[in-house]
């Protein structure tokens, strides 16, 4: 009888009998197999998104090499101007301007940044998520090496970035995109490949600096964010910078124009490098635990801290300044080529078309419809900000807090304070961004006042989608999800209602749709007022709700 | 704090601290609250007893002014705890069971902000808390263990001047160190003559700090009273050795259990019939006799011991006075506790 064999607890990850229980690398395989099924969902999503993002901009890549050599010509001239290149990439691909160099050019940074997100949020979702919420160490207590987490994360992050890989290299010969070899699509498939290696390298060291996820990813984003900005920087100002960035790399490999392997060597290099580094600061901690120390803060609240919208300011500033930080960018983008519209849009007629409803010169009009952009940007800011008190309520922190003093309309309208508020100047931000910049391009400084002007127009909309965000949290608590509907209908009816010709009760149902579209149109102070009032309704309205309703417990 | 006073500081005040009657409270299709009812005295600690889901939360939400009763009547310190809530909230602290903080924030600012917000803090009592608690006040919510965020709960409420403390498991998380730590500053409150409601199943805790109990199961106040007023109403298990057989026992009314073994006997017997039961056996003749009150166990088995044999533990209704016996009931009682959670 071979019962005491028979009974031991059969581990089909990590077999006894192979002799390598004490492997670092033990119950890898097990844990890789256990990624994969977690990621099932999540992978598969991530790498389709990329791949039909590419393949979606086969069209426009196609319109911008045209056949006509005038035309090409003209092309060329505007995709060289520095706000174009800050966007896509190395001016060298327009040496050579195909429908398959234009994707590269326009695609290869974009690309970058989506493998670059894809590999990151994947390994820090297997490493250092899983030590804060303490499933780690339940998973090390077994037969696991020390090695085998990080081992089984970099490997779940490798297969995808190199299935992403052949995806690409399979489909770009295929999908009707001229000038796209074989080779030239294999060498843009492994640049996607290995630009996502080094990202996930780059979160192997940050999972081991920081105890916490957040912090973790939040480093290395900081990097992909910094190598996209030095890219940007160099591709405008002086190349050499560019080669600080491993985007910059991979972009210089040149595909479909080159066609030049050996700019991936030093990415891969990297890759190698921050992977090693991972795991040798992954021997110097212990679990759960970060290389750096935690950031400790205060011992004690401020006065500022203990005032309740004080308070609620507090909680709502790392989106306020992101947001921010984005509406800058976004303004600053768009205002950059404020100046090139007419030339931009010369051959795009039913855009043309389109702007022209809304009156004004072209600018105007462009403006406009940038600034709609803008509004609808910042109304998600407001939407979040409107719907943290109920984030807030379903995570069981507010019980303490209204058990105290504090009444509940204060509470709700300390918020609304940093909700309303805070939209509005994220708004304007954006709104005097595009102004400044657009004023740069077109050479008109009257635009700075009268874009900003036009922004803040959008102020009584932005107050209605929070006003709306709050009744539902005050009535119906669990529906609050619809509050996003608002800026979602508002900018397809508002963005492509013009190009759709859509009837105009559509637009009416936006309250985004009654805003005068300034600088194109005239000013109308009617429609903001009873903006405004309306706003104010759906704010009493909802509060008055949460004034009698019961509290949801965690 | 040396306890100069008089057993019960302020003996008179003609209001209760709490009085509640007939509350119902309906989820959906559960019905959490069944017409509890439940008075604090002014002044006294009172234990909440009842497994998980047995309302204890509930009832605690209702007199906080978070959620609304179906029916029935609540009185917080004389007033209406859903109208006058703010007003209330100046004059109690609670400790919610389930402590969750603002990530970003640190324990001291998450303490500074609660206790400011219901109206100020002692500075001197903050920092003696915290030091007696051995709580870092410098690191942010995100990197608590469970525990520590109870203690930044526990400090808040208690480094304030409320009269009334409202707490709602306030220790599952501490470790047994701060237990002693938690039992010492709550003596310490109810000296100064604040009142305390006690919501917890920690049994030893609540034998230790409590005045008066109330057990709750199902949503209804099923026993409410002083222990002693309790024990009296249940059984007391006695073990003897008599000099003669202890025979004639089994003829007494409200003994239960008899178990005999040579001069060596063990039975329990009900509080009404303990006079009679020991007159018999000092006929006999003693040599020795321990008695046994009801521990704390055994006053919930009785309410719960429907559940428990339908998860199919035994229980004869006998309170038994070994410490073997009371730590099985100690571990029944968590089954009944997860009995009447499903």
């Amino acid at each position: 009888m071979s019962t005491v064999t028979e009974t031991a607890p059969r581990t089909g990850a990590v077999p006894d009998r192979s002799g390598t229980a004490g492997h670092p690398l033990a119950g890898t395989g097990a844990l890789f197999r256990f990624a994969l099924r977690r990621d099932r969902v999540r992978l598969p999503a991530w790498v389709l998104a990329t791949l039909l993002f590419t393949l979606a901009s086969v069209n426009k890549a196609t319109q911008m090499a045209p056949d006509d050599p005038q035309k090409r010509a003209d092309m060329v001239k505007t995709l060289s101007g520095p706000a174009m290149l800050a966007m896509t990439g190395p001016e060298h691909y327009l040496s050579q301007l195909t429908p398959a160099s234009a994707l590269s050019l326009m695609m290869l940074g974009y690309g970058a940044i989506l493998t670059g997100l894809m590999s990151v949020l994947t390994v820090v979702r297997h490493t250092r998520a899983d030590e804060e919420s303490n499933i780690a160490e339940l998973v090390r207590s077994g037969v696991v090496g020390r090695h085998a987490t990080l081992t089984s994360a970099l490997a779940v992050a490798a297969s995808a970035n190199v299935l992403l890989g052949l995806l690409l290299a399979a489909a770009l010969p295929g999908a009707g995109l001229e000038g796209a070899t074989t080779g030239g699509a294999l060498l843009y498939g492994a640049a996607h490949t290995v630009i996502g290696l080094v990202f996930a390298g780059v979160a192997a060291v940050t999972v081991q600096l920081s105890a916490h996820t957040r912090a973790a990813s939040g480093m290395a984003l900081a990097v992909l964010g910094a190598s996209y900005g030095l890219r940007a920087a160099g591709d405008v100002g002086t190349e050499a910078v560019s080669w600080v960035s491993p985007i910059g790399w991979i972009q210089r490999s040149y595909p479909f124009v080159d066609d030049r392997w050996w700019p991936l060597l030093p990415a891969l290099a990297l890759a190698l490098v921050a992977a090693a580094a991972g795991y040798a600061l992954s021997t110097r901690r212990d679990v759960g635990a970060g290389i750096l120390p935690p950031r400790l803060g205060r011992p004690s609240a401020t006065e500022a801290l203990t005032n309740p919208v004080g308070f609620a300011v507090r909680l709502h500033r790392g989106l306020f300044l992101g947001f921010c930080a984005g509406l800058l960018l976004l303004g600053a983008m768009y205002g950059s080529i404020l100046g090139d519209v007419d030339d931009m849009l010369k051959d795009l007629d039913d855009v043309r078309e389109a702007l022209a409803k809304a009156g004004g010169t072209l600018v105007e009009s462009f403006a406009s419809t940038v600034m709609l952009v803008v509004a609808v940007v910042a109304a998600l800011f407001v939407v979040m900000a409107a719907l943290r008190p109920r984030s807030e309520e379903t995570a069981g922190r507010v019980e303490p807090l209204l058990a105290t003093g504090l009444s509940r309309s204060r509470w709700l309208g300390s918020h609304l304070v940093a909700a309303l508020g805070g939209g509005t100047l994220v708004l304007a931000l954006g709104a005097l961004a595009l102004g400044l910049t657009g004023a740069a391009s077109a050479g008109d400084g009257g635009l700075v006042a009268e874009l900003l002007g036009a922004g803040l127009a959008y102020a009584p909309a932005l107050w209605v989608t929070g006003g709306f965000a709050v009744l539902l949290f005050g009535w119906a608590p669990r529906a609050t999800a619809l509050a996003w509907a608002v800026p979602a209908y508002g900018f397809v009816v508002g963005y492509l209602g013009k190009l759709l010709d859509l009837p105009g009760w559509l637009n009416d149902l936006s309250p985004f749709g009654h805003v005068p579209q300034l600088p194109a149109s005239d000013m109308r102070w009617t429609p903001m007022v009873l903006l405004t009032l309306v706003a104010a309704a759906l704010i009493a309205c909802g509060v008055a709700g949460f004034r009698r309703r019961d509290l949801d417990a965690k | 704090m040396n306890a100069s006073t008089t057993a019960t500081p302020s003996a008179a005040p003609s209001t209760p601290a709490i009085s509640v009657s007939g509350l119902v409270k309906t989820f959906g299709r559960t019905r959490a609250l069944d017409g509890l009812d439940l008075e604090v005295a002014t002044g006294e600690v009172h234990g909440f007893l009842g497994p998980n889901g047995a309302g204890k939360s509930t009832t605690l939400r209702i007199l906080l002014g978070l959620l609304r009763a179906d029916t029935g009547t609540a009185r917080l310190l004389g007033a209406d705890p859903w109208h006058d809530a703010v007003a209330l909230h100046r004059r109690l602290a609670y400790v919610p069971g389930d402590v969750e903080l603002w990530p970003n924030l640190t324990g001291g600012e998450a303490i500074d902000l609660l206790a400011r917000l219901r109206g100020g803090i002692d500075a001197g009592k903050r920092a003696e808390l915290i030091e007696r608690f051995d709580l870092d006040p410098t690191k942010k919510g995100r990197s608590y263990s469970k525990g520590n965020r109870q203690k930044v709960a526990i400090i808040a409420a208690l480094a304030s001047d409320a009269e009334l403390l409202l707490l709602d498991e306030p220790t599952s998380g501490l470790d047994p160190l701060m237990e002693v730590v938690f039992q010492d500053v709550i003596l310490q409150a109810k000296a100064q003559g604040r009142t305390v409601l006690l919501s917890s199943h920690i049994l030893s805790q609540v034998e230790k700090l409590c005045d008066r109990v109330s057990i709750v199961r199902l949503g209804r106040t099923v026993q409410s009273g002083t222990l002693g007023e309790m024990r009296h109403l249940t059984r007391t298990t006695i073990e003897a050795e008599t000099d003669g057989p202890p025979t004639g026992l089994e003829e007494l009314p409200g003994v239960h259990n008899l178990r005999t073994d040579g001069d060596r006997v063990h039975f329990a017997v009900d509080g009404a019939h303990l006079g009679a039961a020991v007159r018999h056996l000092s006929g006999i003749g003693v040599r020795s006799l321990v008695s046994h009150p009801p521990t704390l166990e055994e006053l919930m088995l009785r309410h719960y011991g429907d559940e428990l044999s339908e998860l199919g533990h035994t229980t004869s209704g006998a309170p038994s006075g070994t410490t073997a016996d009371a730590s099985a009931g100690a571990s029944a009682d968590a089954a009944a506790a997860e009995g009447s959670a499903r």
